[in-house]
């Protein structure tokens, strides 16, 4: 990677799409978001008119609700070149389901699809749109890294991270097995059933200690705080990040669930 | 909470703690989800099938009334005759009145699930009929009182020593220390036990992959055989087959038929696939003497040209099945249908109502996995949530849940309440982990903590630390 302008000032404008489980519980994501885009030449702005993607109605069945949260967040990123989230599950919502969420919204369904096309998952838009093919970060120890469904099935996401972090100095990717399997997250579902969410997390659970690894990486909150529980409640010795976290070599602060002791 | 949302909670929890379920379970992976990939990674062109056979499928539904009339009209000319049932009940009654009718005591049956939709067994063993299933795994479950828990592996909830100890109990007569420990023994056993059933049997039951409006054909794929004994060797024949299985040619069939074996055993073809048109003809060898046809509605044609109509697309495969998380971890049974899983969790409310079965399309984590392997690209996760938008209309969440869900869209319909209420949330709750990262119990958050340690927040809202930032800069 070329040296990190420090503010480009001709660079697209992108909008950083934070997410509201990051804004709430893992600032330091967006943090690194950032860094990462304007290493990679992207001049980056916040709008503080976003607070969540809506999924929470959409998935409830709330659709008055999940229609009013996408409008909102369509006119909050207009102004941008790109949108960036990092989540490929809010970038599915944004890119996917706006689209059908306002095919027959007068005013919004152009607006939808406008946006549909300028948003990206985070690892994704660094290589594909950005180019980029290896960031300036080192990480000493083995991780794998999980899939989010979304990012795989809704947006086919699968090489962008995964080139990323093969150029980490000192990090060694052990592949997941059955890594296109749901961590049992589900928004929602997690709650509303927990035994069963539960119970497929643990099959994952599992997996992530088959590999052996020190790290399990993923490009979801929602799954990392999933992952995180269930290997904080069988106090496995294995951290939980947001890759964004270890490609912009912000790992510093306690893993997901780590105790501030920890670190 | 509604009874319904009790009993399926209550039949999914204890399915997680059935030791056997969850070992039978682990045969799901292995078997088909392998061997499925296996199929599809020999067959260059699936993809293009699979756009092949929506299309086909698609203009079929679009033009269901038509179809059904080129294939009634091949089934007379054939000597047969088609009987149309609006309903599960009017079902129920033509066959029970065919039986009748030929005087039937004894029926043999080859796997169908719109038969087990219609509970056609009970109906005819109400009436004095004896009711012999004859694909092993529905014989099986037949003999446990059960219903299948997969539609196209009936015993997949089942071990092979569990189905031993039930063929020393229901089979009399036989020596007690016959060998029955291999599955070869197993099927051996129900062999030669049903096998005198089909030659007695006065009327054979089938039920349709596919209907062919072309030939008048209908099409079943078994792997034991016991289909084609059913449908030619007792003198009455009767298919029973939901409106949508029509297809309109052979060649449309044909196509289908790839995509369908591939996708349900990851076989490329299945050991029988049997054609059968109408009655004997003057040479044949054998074959019926009086064929039936009775093509059920039950719901079907409402979802015509509606939200759901796409669901009608299904080839019954059971690919969403054995890929859904869902179902791997609690099976077929606790979902309290006739048709588990994906395409049950859709399927059901359709034909049934939403009433009591409003958890199905809420229990799914939207994972997609479902529609990705769906070989009629059936946009699953969309009907699910499709369904619970109705639910949500209708009222019927919980009121807890509905408060919850409406206090936070409010919040998060006005950004600035809501960075100022999340400030304040995660400042609490920064407070209340008292740097251990993470919480074991949290009284608002039981449901999470039931089975997960909640990890904590960082200690400010990124919104907070953000325009912090924005201010030291200026």
């Amino acid at each position: 990677m070329s040296p990190a302008p420090e503010a480009a000032t001709d660079g697209p404008l992108v909008g950083l799409f934070v997410t509201c489980l990051v804004d709430l519980f893992r600032p330091s994501v967006a943090f690194a978001a950032i860094k990462l885009l304007e290493a990679g030449g992207a001049r980056v702005e916040v709008p503080r008119a976003q607070a969540c993607c809506g999924q929470p109605a959409y998935n409830s069945g709330d659709r008055d609700d999940a229609v009013a949260i996408a409008r909102q967040v369509i006119e909050a990123f207009e102004p941008f070149d790109y949108v960036v989230a990092p989540s490929g599950s809010c970038t599915g919502m944004l890119k996917v389901h706006y689209p059908r969420l306002l095919a027959d919204d007068p005013r919004f369904a152009e607006r939808a699809k406008t946006l549909a096309a300028k948003s990206y998952e985070l690892t994704s838009f660094l290589v594909d749109v950005l180019g980029l093919s290896e960031v300036e970060a080192s990480y000493e120890g083995t991780v794998t890294y999980h899939d989010s469904c979304s990012s795989l099935r809704e947006l086919h996401i699968r090489d962008a991270p995964r080139r990323l972090l093969a150029s980490v100095t000192g990090l060694t990717l052990i592949e997941l097995p059955e890594s296109e399997i749901c961590c049992g997250f589900g928004g929602t579902f997690s709650v509303k059933y927990p035994d069963i969410s539960g119970a497929i997390l643990d099959v994952k659970l599992n997996n992530i200690l088959d590999t052996e690894a020190g790290a399990v990486l993923a490009g979801d909150l929602g799954c990392l705080m999933q992952i995180a529980g269930g290997l904080s409640r069988e106090r496995a010795k294995i951290e939980v990040r947001h890759v964004a976290e270890v490609l912009a070599g912000m790992t510093d602060m306690p893993a997901i669930a780590a105790s501030l002791k920890s670190r | 909470m509604a009874e319904a949302t009790i009993s399926f909670k209550k039949a999914a929890s204890e399915a997680l703690a059935d030791g056997e379920l969850q070992r039978a379970l682990q045969n799901v992976k292995t078997g088909f989800v392998a061997k499925r990939a296996a199929a599809k990674s020999r067959l260059p062109e699936f993809e293009a099938l699979r756009a092949e056979a929506r299309a086909i499928k698609d203009h079929t539904l679009t033009h269901l009334d038509l179809y059904l009339e080129a294939y009634e009209s091949k089934i007379v000319e054939s000597g047969g005759k088609v009987h149309f049932a609006p309903t599960a009940a009017d079902a129920r009654d033509i066959v029970l009145g065919l039986c009748h009718d030929y005087g039937a005591k004894l029926v043999a049956k080859g796997k169908s699930m719109v038969s087990e939709e219609i509970a056609l067994n009970a109906h005819l063993q109400a009436a004095g009929i004896e009711v012999v299933e004859t694909d092993l795994g529905e014989y099986i479950v037949q003999l446990k009182g059960e219903a299948p828990s997969h539609i196209i592996a009936p015993v997949i909830h089942l071990n092979k020593e569990t189905v031993a100890a039930d063929f020393r109990r229901a089979h009399k007569g036989r020596l007690t220390s016959r060998r029955l420990s291999d599955v070869q023994d197993l099927v051996a056993e129900a062999r030669s036990v049903l096998r005198e059933k089909f030659l007695v049997a006065d009327v054979g039951i089938t039920g349709a992959n596919l209907l062919i409006a072309e030939t008048g054909s209908s099409v079943i794929v078994t792997n034991e055989g016991n289909g084609d004994l059913t449908s030619t060797l007792p003198r009455t024949h009767i298919v029973i087959a939901s409106i949508e299985k029509i297809v309109p040619t052979l060649e449309d069939a044909c196509t289908i038929l790839r995509l369908l074996c591939r996708s349900a055993t990851g076989q490329d073809i299945t050991t029988y696939t049997t054609f059968t048109t109408g009655l004997r003809h003057e040479g044949d060898p054998d074959g019926p003497t009086a064929y039936h046809v009775v093509l059920l509605d039950n719901g079907r044609s409402e979802m015509l040209g509606g939200t759901f109509q796409d669901m009608l697309r299904c080839i019954r495969c059971g690919a969403c099945l054995n890929h859904c998380p869902v179902y791997g971890a609690i099976g077929g049974h606790a979902y309290g249908s006739v048709y588990p899983g994906p395409m049950g969790a859709v399927l059901t409310p359709a034909l049934q109502g939403l009433d009591h079965v409003r958890d199905l399309p809420n229990a799914s984590s939207l994972c997609g996995r479902c529609e990705e392997v769906c070989p009629m690209s059936i946009p699953l996760p969309s009907m699910l949530r499709a369904w619970r938008e109705r639910d949500f209309t209708e009222g019927k969440r919980s009121r807890a849940e509905r408060l919850a869900l409406k206090a936070w869209a409010f919040a998060a319909k006005r950004p600035g309440l809501y960075h100022a209420l999340a400030a304040v949330g995660v400042l609490l709750l920064t407070r209340l982990a008292g740097g251990r990262g993470r919480f074991t119990r949290l009284a608002f958050a039981k449901p999470w903590t039931r089975v997960r340690d909640l990890p904590a927040p960082e200690g400010r809202t990124f919104q907070q630390l953000y325009a912090k930032m924005q201010k030291d800069r200026k």
